[in-house]
Order: structure tokens, then C-alpha cells, then sequence
């Protein structure tokens, strides 16, 4: 845990949240709720973008309001409003109660919560040293430029995008006996360098660096602190260069290969084909027609052969520097972790209190969450990640395993179907390995496969040097559509056989 | 009418404009009402009502600048109350301040060039009439009737999901131009996914919807009982090119996504789909030999959208600059031929083409004669597969614009015009421009809900089409 942890937005604990829980809860029992719970957010954003260096979006957003979550007679209902104010409160209690009147013409399964301990009046803090909304957006604007000049500069560059998207969510959140006041920073820096050629093929590259629990230390590191940050000074020397080979290099040849594939690229693969088919409303049923299913019903729980039996999976909401990381979730639940797939074999699910209580699983593992005051919490992904090995191999070592194969770094194109079979994902970089040694990039590169047929062929993982958080701002689900920040963290992996498409090809079909 | 806040949002609009320092401004002030229910199982899972107000000020600092040169800050707040307008404004203008010249800066739209307020527009309220709202109310008869229908489906065996949802935004729009704008939108959706008790057969269907009180879903899950009936007989094909009848609803996904990859500035920078190899665009390019038309119109009948720009933030082709300026029909493809591509008045002036901004709907249609109904082209096929919609699209190559997703929810085949079973689902590689190349028949254009992009688009009307070689890439064992 970071030494200094700044405290919450004191525009936003000025508030009078706990008067305005008061008249919300008071009204929702006085007619006739079996549960109530209120939540008040804040959540600031600021996207800056830039073309070619130029500033081309900066846009500030401060989002506020409140939600009140109700089951009457076993059905729920739920209402929200913008004005923060204790009669707006009672009248979201009442129109919770409304639509609970309304919509229990269609229900039949009554709506029951896993019992939680009651934590009285708590707060929590993200782990970030500098919030990103005291820095001037001029000077987040003249860093872009400055990184954007340095890509421009080289002669295969032709066109750069600078994005920079910051967030600081705080919520309050009260069912009577949690009262929780929490505040969350996250970041998502990237740059995308363009080469076009002379004969019309393009293509792009885009850093690496993944969106962070962190703050504005991440973009600009201080070895005096640690160097908690991203070296951009050293990925953006290199890129361009990446760049020209990549427009240069030849098109795969499509068959199989063994993958060694980097954490910026296989994080993605994990959110789509465990994070997401170890969600238990989805094994239920309860995305069908919309996320989706999975094939990994709860009826194949601790007998699923999810992969091969050096994979441990992990879900949490405490790991440091976490997208899904906070101290209680949107039903007052503590952040936890627990095993998803252990030895290979599916062991757990992610959890609300509803879907907890329905299946036996005695208490909600902590995963309720809401992206704003306007939607109904669900039960949303946590940090999800694969352990590595201890004293496991570097990347290099997993190549130098390798005969003919492709070392795949950073996502691009994912894609995957409503069970979570049938996934196809593409990359920033493609290079390929030949006798244990990386000869070259290779263009035009998807890989394909079925989740347990991929997971199954994954002969190593890399050891703790080779693991890193990435993650996703926007990883989407529910209806009307929720977005939420999650984290992956992972080691660098060996696939064996995996298939590889030609994507020029597919394109010419 | 005041809100919850004890102030409209003209007058929110009014104050902020009042308020304003700087050269220019545009305040955009939004009031949105929401109500929805989801099912699954035959059963209730969430449902809620919601209602924000949003304000956006865009303060403009032409000072400090060289000539034709200007800053913008642009500040979106929700919930503001009438004490807090001010602060907004001022926020904005330091933005401003701070900010490097915008590369799209221009002159604000004068009223005269907006077509401002003046009962111009007889569908829509006046400037002064009170934002409009929905309520959970809207969804009360459609809600008895689902009930009905959910305990009719668990009587015959099978399970029904779903989601409606009612939205209603009213957008006012002010400059320290003079431009008064206003449009109320509606948007509804209801979508009915049916499967087999054992979950083996499924079968979706959606619609669009204004005002909720077209929406048969009695007889909307009787058509998907229908599918699930076609579906008894199953049927294993391998990947492979296709001939493959597409529905309305996947025709506006893949075509809603060329749309949105179909902006002027990276065309003309070389790096999409619609660039011309050596300099320039593809504009003028003929893409198919259908007589094929894609256009945008805020008028549309049943379609109708915001006839004025509204952007809340610059982008590639947009650009707060032009705020307010009309909006008209406008053809994407004409004929064929690429006659259009998404821009503002700066990428416009980039690319070297005419201003044609983005529209809030889609409309693919043929003019070749007597074009068919889908039930008429099943009848007409001889071998084909024939999908129910498209999930899971996600771009693999700009270059071509290659996609790749999964068919759901139903993949049937059709052989001498019948269905005769179900099909394992797929994983498709296409570009929706090279199908445009490889149309074997388009039929007459409906109204439809793009299955996948109905969260951000929902205003479409589009024809079934029959592709030649469409690309299954894979087999998909989801069913």
C-alpha cells in the first residue's frame, strides 16, 4: 500500500449524504420495502485528445446524483435523480417503490439477499499519489504534444493520436448498518503512431501502457518515488522504428503455431474467456439476451477442465492499483479474493448478494457494482488475473522453448461468442520465433480458438518478473448498458498449436 | 415548466449565456428521462426509472490568437443547480484560456444560418414549452401484456429474455450567437430473445420504438416460437463462403459501422478503408453494382433526429464550432457510388468535400423496381443460409475494413425456398464494403433495431439482403 493516501473530494463528503440516505431509507420502509439501499456518486472525468499534436477533444465532465435500490413483496425497483436533496431522495424512494409495483406483474422468483456483516461507518481510498485533476489540463496537453512531436519526428510516422482519459469516482453508499464513503482514481494514457505508405497501405501501433489505479505519477515517474509510472520516454524511442518493420514485414502464413504471448495481450484473452464465463448471473442465465451465457455452468463447478493444470485464477477486489478494485461494493459487501480456476479446474464464480444467496453460496463475494447514480447495480467484474509461476521462466526463456511460433504483444481486435467458446484476437506486434529466437515481425496475424482447447495448450507461464496489470476502462454488460473499469494481471504465457488466420486473406474471401 | 432544481432549461441556458465572458459561447442543456424492465427465465431481473440534467458550456477565447484562431473549453456538468451555472461558466473559460489554439476553430452559426426557433418545425415544441419526460408509466400496459406472455411461454416449455427500455432527451441549444435550438428525442427499444426449455434453440427478435405503443409482444413472441419450431431439425456445416440471406437488423449492424468508419479527416490522412491510395478519397468510387442508396435524414419518418448539430465535444469530424448549423438529408452512397463522408466545416475543408455533418439515422434502400420482403426471398433461394442477427463485431483490418463477430441466436438453412433446419452458429470475416461488392439481391427496407449497436444507435430502417461467399470463418459451438 502506498504511504500517502490522499482523502476524499471534500466538495463531495460536504454534501449532506447521510441526510439525504436518511430521508431515502426512512421513506422506502415507511412504505412498506423489505430492504432499501441509497447511494449518492460523483464521478469527475476529463478526456483530452490531440491529432497530430494538436489539441483536438478536452472536455471536463462532473456527473452527480442519487439511486435508491428497493424490493417490495420480493420484487425490486429502482430510481434515481440528480438534485441532491432530501425531498429529491424520498421521491426517488417512492418511484423505486412505483416501478416495484409495476414490474411485479412479470415476477416470480423473489428477490432475497446473502446476509453481510454490518461494517457501521467506514471510508476508503484508492492507492494514487497525485490526483490527476489538480494538474492543469494545459500541462497534460503540452505532455501529449511533447510525446506526439517525439513520434512525429521519425520519418515512417505520419499521423499520431494522444488520448488521455482520467477519472475520479467517488460514491457513498448506506443500507442502515454500512455506511461506506469511498473515492477511486484511475487513468488511461495511450498513443497510436499511423504509417502510411506511398502505395496506400497503412498501419498503426499503440503503447502499451495499460490504464492504472494510479494517478498522475503514472504518466510522469520519479525515480525519488519509486518510479510508480510507465517508462514513455523509452517506448515511444523505439516505437516508430517498430513501426516501419511492422509496415514492412511480411504476411503470415496461416496454420498452427506455439504463441508466447505477452501480458498486453493475453489480459484481454482472460477478461473475455474467464472473467466473463465465471460471472454466475451469466452461467445462470441472466444475460441471455443480451452479454450472454457461458458454457461454464454451475453444474460443472470443481469438475470443469477449464485448462491445463498449471492454470490459477484468481478473482479479487484488492489488488493494488486494481480498475475493479474498492473497499466495499455497491450492496456493502468487503473486498475480497478467492480461486476461480484452481489446478486447472473450475472452482469459483464472481457474486452478488443476490446470486449468492439463490445458488448456496452463503456470502456474495463482493462484485455488485453500478457505473453511475442512474443504473441498478449488477453483479460486475472483479479483478480477474492468472497467477505465475513461482520462480518461473522470463519471456525469453519461454521463446528460447519455441521452434516455430510468434511472440504477440499488446491488444487490438477481440472478439468472442455469447457461451465464451469461440474467441479471435489480433495484437499490436506480431514477431516471429524461429528456433528459440525472435527473426522479424509478420503482418496481417488473428489467432482463433475455443476457450478450454486454448487454455489447454498453455504448456508454461512466466514467472513473477514477467507479470503485469493491464485492463480495460470500458468493459460493457447489462441492460441499459453499464461500463466498468476492471483489471487483469497476468504472466507472459506459452500456447502450444494455436491457430493463426491471415487477416488480408480473410479479407479477400 | 421548472424541474426538481426549480429552474428550466431555457432559463439554465439564458443564465449561462448572461454570464458569459468570453468572445463566444454555446451552452447545450439536456433533460433526460429513462424508465426500463429486463427479463430472463420468464422472469423479472432489474428494471428503474432515472432522470438527469446535464449542462454543457463552451466558452470560446478568441484573444491571445493569431487571426481566424481560437481556443474552446468545454465543460459538462449534471445536476447543476441555478447558484452553480455561474461556476460553470467560468470553469469552461479557464479552460479556455489555458488552452493552444483549437485546429478547428471558426465562427459560431448566427440564427440566420441555424434556421433558429420559430415554429419552423411543427413536429417539435416551441423553444418555451417544458422538456418532455417519460415515467415508468409508459411501460405499464406493455408490462401486463409481458406478463401474460412470460406465463404463456413457461406454460409451452419455453423461456423468455428480454429488455424495454423508454428514453426521452429534450436538448436545448444556445449561442452567444443568437441560436436558439431545440429537439425533444425519443428513443425506445424492445428486444424478446425465446429459447428451448433445454437452452439448445434460440431465437431473437427486436423492434424500435417512439412511443411504446407499437409494440406487439404477443405477437412478436409468437414469431420466435415459430424459429425455435424451424430449429427441431439440426443441421452441422462446416466453415466456408456462404450465399446468406441477412436480415434488416444484421444489414444495419455491419452498415451502421461503416458509417461510423466513414469520416473525411482520417480518409483523407490515408488510414481508412475510404482513403485513395496516393492522396485523396474514395468519394465518387463506385463500391457496388446495386443500385444501393445509404443516407441520413433528420426528417426520415419515424426516424427523425436532431436537424441542427449538437456536439458536445470536438473530435475528428466534429467540432463544437458548429454548433447549430441545419443538418439536411444527406446520401452516403448514392446509387452505387460513394457520394459522402462524415465531416464538420474543418474536416470537410481537409478532405477538399462538401460539410456533411453525422445524423442520428441510417437508411440502406434500393431503386430497382418491386423490390421483395424476406419471407419472398426465402421463397426464391435455393441454397442459402439465412441468419436471424450479428453479435461480437469488432474491427480486425481498417485497411479493409474487415469485421469479424458471431451469428446468434439462429443460423437457419433454406434449400428450394423452405427452411428446412437449424445451422451451428459461426464466426463471420467480412467488410461490409466488400459485401457491398458482392450483393446478389437487395429487398425492401423496413424499419429495424441493429441488434448489436441498438445501445447507440437505434434509428434505422434497412432491407434483407443476399450476399454471395459470405466469410463463416469458424464454427462456434454457442447455441
Amino acid at each position: 500500500m502506498d504511504d500517502h493516501r490522499p482523502g476524499i473530494d471534500p466538495e463531495f463528503t460536504a454534501l449532506p449524504l447521510r441526510d439525504l440516505a436518511d430521508a431515502a431509507l426512512a421513506q422506502a420502509k415507511s412504505l412498506g420495502a423489505q430492504h432499501a439501499d441509497f447511494r449518492a456518486e460523483r464521478i469527475r472525468g476529463q478526456h483530452i485528445g490531440l491529432s497530430d499534436g494538436n489539441p483536438q477533444t478536452l472536455i471536463d465532465a462532473d456527473d452527480s446524483g442519487l439511486a435508491v435500490r428497493v424490493i417490495v413483496d420480493g420484487t425490486w425497483g429502482f430510481a434515481s435523480a440528480v438534485d441532491l436533496t432530501a425531498d429529491a431522495a424520498a421521491l426517488a424512494a417512492r418511484e423505486a417503490i412505483e416501478v416495484a409495483k409495476v414490474a411485479a406483474t412479470m415476477n416470480t422468483e423473489p428477490i432475497e439477499l446473502a446476509p453481510e456483516p454490518a461494517y457501521g461507518d467506514v471510508t476508503w481510498v484508492s492507492a494514487y499519489e497525485i490526483d490527476p485533476f489538480t494538474v492543469s489540463a494545459a500541462d497534460k496537453v503540452a505532455l501529449l504534444a511533447q510525446w506526439s512531436n517525439t513520434l512525429l519526428a521519425h520519418a515512417a510516422v505520419s499521423h499520431v493520436d494522444a488520448s488521455l482519459q482520467q477519472v475520479r469516482e467517488c460514491k457513498f453508499y448506506s443500507d442502515g448498518v454500512t455506511t461506506a464513503t469511498q473515492q477511486r482514481i484511475r487513468l488511461q494514457p495511450a498513443l497510436t503512431a499511423v504509417a502510411v505508405s506511398d502505395d496506400g497501405r497503412f498501419d498503426t501501433m499503440r503503447t502499451l501502457a495499460p490504464p492504472v489505479g494510479r494517478g498522475y505519477e503514472f504518466l510522469t515517474p520519479n525515480p525519488l518515488r519509486g518510479g510508480a509510472g510507465w517508462d514513455f520516454e523509452a517506448e515511444l524511442g523505439e516505437l516508430p522504428e517498430l513501426l516501419a518493420a511492422k509496415l514492412g514485414a511480411p504476411s503470415v502464413e496461416p496454420g498452427r503455431y506455439d504463441l508466447v504471448i505477452d501480458p498486453s495481450n493475453l489480459w484481454l484473452v482472460i477478461h473475455e474467456s474467464i472473467g466473463h464465463a465465471t460471472e454466475l448471473d451469466r452461467a445462470l442465465g441472466y444475460e441471455a439476451a443480451y452479454a450472454g451465457t457461458s458454457f461454464a455452468t454451475l453444474d460443472k463447478l470443481g469438475s470443469l477442465q477449464y485448462g491445463s493444470g498449471i492454470m490459477h485464477v484468481t478473482g479479487d477486489r484488492t489488488a493494488e492499483h486494481g480498475l475493479a478494485t474498492i473497499g466495499y461494493d455497491d450492496e456493502g459487501v468487503a473486498g475480497q479474493s478467492w480461486d476461480l480456476i484452481t489446478d486447472g479446474i473450475l472452482s469459483g464464480y464472481q457474486l452478488d448478494r443476490r446470486m449468492a444467496l439463490l445458488k448456496g453460496f452463503g456470502r456474495s463475494n463482493g462484485c455488485s457494482f453500478s457505473d453511475g447514480p442512474g443504473h441498478m447495480p449488477l453483479q460486475r467484474m472483479a479483478n480477474v488475473s492468472l497467477e505465475p509461476a513461482a520462480g518461473g521462466p522470463s519471456t525469453e526463456d519461454l521463446i528460447a522453448g519455441v521452434d516455430n511460433g510468434i511472440y504477440i504483444l499488446g491488444d487490438k481486435s477481440w472478439s468472442i461468442d455469447m457461451q465464451r467458446y469461440n474467441f479471435q484476437f489480433t495484437g499490436q506486434r506480431f514477431v516471429k520465433i524461429k528456433n528459440g529466437r525472435l527473426a522479424g515481425q509478420l503482418r496481417d496475424v488473428a489467432y482463433q480458438a475455443t476457450t478450454t482447447d486454448f487454455w489447454g495448450s498453455m504448456e508454461a507461464v512466466g514467472g513473477p518478473q514477467t507479470y503485469v496489470l493491464g485492463g480495460a476502462f470500458n468493459c460493457g454488460k447489462g441492460q441499459p448498458g453499464q461500463v466498468a473499469p476492471v483489471s487483469h494481471g497476468c504472466p507472459a504465457a506459452l500456447m502450444r498449436g494455436v491457430r493463426i488466420l491471415n487477416t488480408a486473406e480473410e479479407g479477400a474471401k | 415548466m421548472t424541474t426538481a432544481s426549480g429552474y428550466s432549461p431555457q432559463e439554465t441556458v439564458e443564465q449561462a449565456l448572461a454570464a458569459a465572458r468570453s468572445d463566444d459561447c454555446v451552452v447545450i442543456a439536456e433533460e433526460t428521462s429513462s424508465a426500463n424492465l429486463r427479463w430472463a427465465g420468464n422472469t423479472l431481473t432489474t428494471n428503474g426509472v432515472s432522470a438527469s440534467r446535464q449542462l454543457t458550456v463552451i466558452a470560446i477565447d478568441r484573444h491571445g490568437h493569431g487571426p481566424g484562431q481560437a481556443s474552446a473549453g468545454v465543460v459538462s456538468r449534471a445536476g447543476v443547480r441555478p447558484d452553480q451555472i455561474e461556476d460553470v461558466v467560468r470553469q469552461a473559460e479557464r479552460v479556455a484560456a489555458e488552452a493552444t489554439p483549437a485546429e478547428d476553430a471558426d465562427e459560431l452559426a448566427g440564427p440566420e444560418q441555424a434556421g433558429s426557433f420559430g415554429g419552423k418545425n411543427k413536429d417539435q415544441p416551441g423553444w418555451d414549452s417544458p422538456p418532455a419526460r417519460t415515467e415508468i408509466g409508459v411501460l405499464r400496459d406493455f408490462a401486463a401484456t409481458l406478463g401474460e406472455t412470460l406465463r404463456a411461454a413457461q406454460a409451452a416449455g419455453r423461456k423468455l429474455y428480454g429488455f424495454a427500455e423508454h428514453d426521452l432527451t429534450s436538448t436545448f441549444l444556445g449561442t452567444s450567437t443568437g441560436v436558439r435550438q431545440r429537439h425533444d428525442q425519443p428513443t425506445g427499444r424492445v428486444e424478446l430473445n425465446a429459447k428451448s426449455a433445454d437452452l439448445e434453440r434460440s431465437a431473437w427478435t427486436g423492434a424500435a420504438t417512439r412511443e411504446f405503443t407499437d409494440v406487439d409482444v404477443a405477437g412478436l413472441a409468437a414469431g420466435l416460437a415459430e424459429r425455435l419450431d424451424w430449429a427441431k431439425r439440426a443441421i452441422s456445416l462446416p466453415a466456408g463462403q456462404y450465399e446468406t440471406l441477412l436480415p434488416p437488423t444484421a444489414v444495419a449492424d455491419l452498415l451502421t459501422y461503416l458509417y461510423w468508419s466513414a469520416g473525411a479527416k482520417e480518409a483523407a490522412e490515408g488510414r481508412t478503408v475510404f482513403s485513395k491510395p496516393g492522396g485523396g478519397t474514395r468519394v465518387g468510387e463506385r463500391l457496388s453494382a446495386q443500385p444501393v442508396t445509404l443516407s441520413s435524414d433528420p426528417r426520415a419518418p419515424g426516424l427523425a433526429s436532431a436537424p441542427f448539430v449538437v456536439a458536445h465535444a470536438s473530435g475528428s469530424d466534429s467540432s463544437v464550432f458548429d454548433n447549430g448549423l441545419p443538418l439536411s438529408a444527406t446520401s452516403w452512397i448514392s446509387e452505387g457510388s460513394l457520394a459522402a463522408l462524415i465531416s464538420s466545416r474543418h474536416s470537410a475543408e481537409v478532405a477538399g468535400l462538401p460539410v456533411t455533418p453525422a445524423i442520428d439515422n441510417l437508411t440502406f434502400a434500393t431503386s430497382a423496381p418491386a423490390p421483395l420482403a424476406l419471407e419472398e426471398m426465402i421463397a426464391s433461394t435455393g441454397r442459402a443460409l439465412l441468419v436471424t442477427c450479428l453479435w461480437y463485431i469488432r474491427e480486425v483490418d481498417p485497411q479493409t475494413l474487415l469485421l469479424t463477430g458471431l451469428t446468434r441466436d439462429g443460423v437457419y438453412l433454406v434449400e428450394d425456398g423452405e427452411v428446412v433446419g437449424a445451422v451451428n452458429n459461426f464466426r463471420f470475416n467480412e467488410s461490409p464494403v466488400g459485401m457491398l461488392g458482392r450483393l446478389l439481391e437487395v429487398g425492401a427496407t423496413v424499419p429495424t433495431l441493429p441488434r448489436e449497436w441498438g445501445d447507440y444507435f437505434n434509428r434505422a430502417a434497412m432491407p434483407p439482403v443476399r450476399v454471395e461467399g459470405f466469410n463463416m470463418s469458424s464454427v462456434s459451438q454457442a447455441s
